[in-house]
């Protein structure tokens, strides 16, 4: 029995990965909203989830999924430390937005 | 592979000691436990002349660490930055006296990912060493929470670091889809027999706009130059000595590890690189007021200048190694004059440097002593790691680099010059402070240490 991936075909899961990874990219680069710019790297780091797991069943190998483990846990803690600087920001400013932030500049 | 436990132990202990009150131990028995650290570093140097990068080397946990010279002589390097960023911890932090054992435990485990970042042996363990190094800093550069400045540039750092950290994952995902293995070994296996997939080289080129990111080269140094300036003093230290460094031997080692033959085009793209980071970083630094900020473009240039390695890449690693330690023991000896002078009031402007060969003649000799270094003036290791550097790009043929590079050097003692001068021309406008001991003290080993390295570079080069 043919597997899932064959029928699909593992060039349209890296174009799937890759088009997520563009939303995730222009989202962080267009979106002036902070919450709004975690969630966009949020899904670049899902979209490389993704593309991870589907290259290890390509391979036959299991490593790929223990990858995605880590990043996972690695996702998590980078979001713990970017929302604790979101709510010093906001108890300071009354704001989330990132225009707001142009204290430093020459 | 025990020094990084040993490490990520003096972590836990700090941690520990703050919940049986013994915060005034902390850093003595950090600073010792590091200096015990690096002697149990060195001991894996072996006496003899080691030529090659990928010889000498013991395996830990499947290849998950790997020890060679290269790693270990990096850690050492590390481990005696991070000494010195302790000591400077206690001074620089008195009004927060009750965080202190977090600031010393957070800077450690920074140290734990950049040891990782130099010894790994699989790309799971490369990515876990830059995460932890990155996100320690994140915590670092907004450790100021009621200062917008802080919160400014620990979001900017947080922004990029991850955006940085998206592309070297999407990188590492793409190098594991083209050769089936996350083993360094086995992608160098895997691209020499030409089993590699097509997706190998973009996932490469993605890897290294991510690291770019994190040494700060032009086009990816936007970020530096404002989270520099706003994170606490002794953060940016960190961040443009041992974090700048850090990155940029973990970038040569994956390099090394992973191209058999790196592509000409591919090599000529870090070059234009080099060379815009050079010319950027310098001419911008001319006109900075903020010394902070004028140190961030000078790191710029910095990381232009070290990836002239590139140019010829399997004899460079000793030479890396020599121009990242002259920078890094410079740049601390620097940052700690620039502590000592503007303390915590948020405000490195140069006139407050005005009249210090006056007012404080020893921080006054160290702080000209570390910029000549890193201007590349003789007698000072700055000038040894650019000579070395310029000898071998000379080797490969590249005259035309070399001479950019000269004229680089040339335009940065510009700015160096400027605040030298304002030390012993102008008249201070400052009242005369009292220096804490540490501050002098790192300061002085620092330049001493650039120095020695200066008169004596068989020291490292030796073994590399």
């Amino acid at each position: 029995m043919e597997n899932i991936l064959q029928q699909i075909g593992i060039e349209n899961y890296i174009y799937l990965s890759t088009l997520l990874f563009c939303v995730g990219v222009f989202g962080v680069l267009f979106r002036r909203n902070a919450i709004v710019m975690f969630m966009s790297i949020e899904i670049m780091l899902n979209a490389v989830n993704l593309l991870l797991v589907a290259f290890s069943t390509y391979h036959q190998d299991a490593a790929g999924q223990v990858f995605v483990f880590f990043s996972m846990a690695v996702a998590a803690a980078e979001v713990a430390v970017g929302l604790a600087i979101l709510v010093a920001i906001y108890r300071n400013l009354n704001n989330i937005d990132i225009d707001s932030l142009k204290k430093l500049k020459g | 592979m025990t020094t990084l436990i040993a490490i990520a132990g003096l972590g836990i202990i700090c941690l520990i000691a703050e919940i049986f009150n013994l915060r005034k131990a902390i850093v003595p028995v950090t600073i010792i436990g590091l200096l015990a650290i690096l002697c149990l570093n060195l001991v894996n140097i072996p006496g003899v002349h080691v030529a090659n990068l990928n010889m000498e080397q013991r395996s830990f946990y499947n290849n998950m660490i790997i020890q060679n010279n290269y790693g270990t002589l990096f850690s050492s390097l590390f481990i005696v930055l991070t000494t010195f960023l302790v000591a400077l911890s206690p001074d620089f932090h008195k009004e927060h006296k009750a965080k202190l054992s977090d600031f010393i435990s957070i800077k450690l485990f920074l140290l734990a990912g950049a040891v990782a970042m130099v010894s790994f042996g699989n790309m799971a363990m490369f990515f876990l060493g830059i995460e932890i190094l990155s996100i320690s800093l994140y915590v670092l550069a907004a450790s100021e929470p009621k200062n917008v400045s802080s919160n400014e540039a620990g979001m900017k750092y947080f922004l990029m670091g991850s955006f940085a950290s998206g592309l070297i994952l999407f990188g590492i995902a793409l190098i594991y889809g083209a050769t089936g293995a996350f083993d360094i070994a086995a992608i160098y296996e895997a691209v020499s027999t030409g089993a590699a997939k097509g997706w190998f080289f973009p996932g490469v080129v993605l890897l290294t706009i991510g690291l770019l990111f994190k040494i700060a080269a032009v086009p990816f140094h936007f970020w530096a130059p404002d989270v520099y300036e706003g994170s606490p003093a002794l953060t940016t230290a960190t961040m443009s000595t041992l974090a700048k460094v850090a990155a940029m031997a973990a970038f040569y080692k994956l390099m090394r590890g992973i191209n058999l033959e790196v592509p000409g085009t591919y090599v000529t793209v870090l070059i234009i690189v080099s060379v815009l980071s050079m010319f950027v970083g310098n001419l911008t630094a001319l006109k900075q007021n903020n010394v902070k900020r004028m140190l961030a473009f000078s790191g710029i240039s910095h990381a232009g200048f070290m990836l002239m390695v590139f140019l010829n890449p399997p004899v460079t690693a000793g030479t890396l190694f020599y121009y990242a330690a002259a920078y890094t023991l410079a740049g601390i000896a620097a940052f700690a004059v620039v502590i000592s002078v503007c303390g915590d009031k948020r405000n490195e402007d140069s006139f407050k440097f005005n009249g210090l060969g006056k007012t404080n003649p020893l921080m006054a000799a160290v702080l000209t002593s570390a910029l000549l270094s890193m201007a590349g003036i003789p007698i000072f290791s700055g000038f040894f790691a650019k000579f070395f550097l310029f000898n071998q790009a000379l080797k490969a043929g590249q005259v035309a680099i070399v001479i950019i590079a000269v004229v680089n050097s040339i335009i940065s003692v510009g700015y160096y010059f400027k605040l030298i001068l304002a030390m012993y021309t102008k008249e201070s406008t400052e009242e005369k402070q009292a220096v804490p001991f540490a501050y002098t003290a790192v300061a002085v080993v620092a330049i001493l240490l650039n120095i020695l390295l200066g008169i004596f570079p068989d020291m490292v080069l030796a073994y590399l």
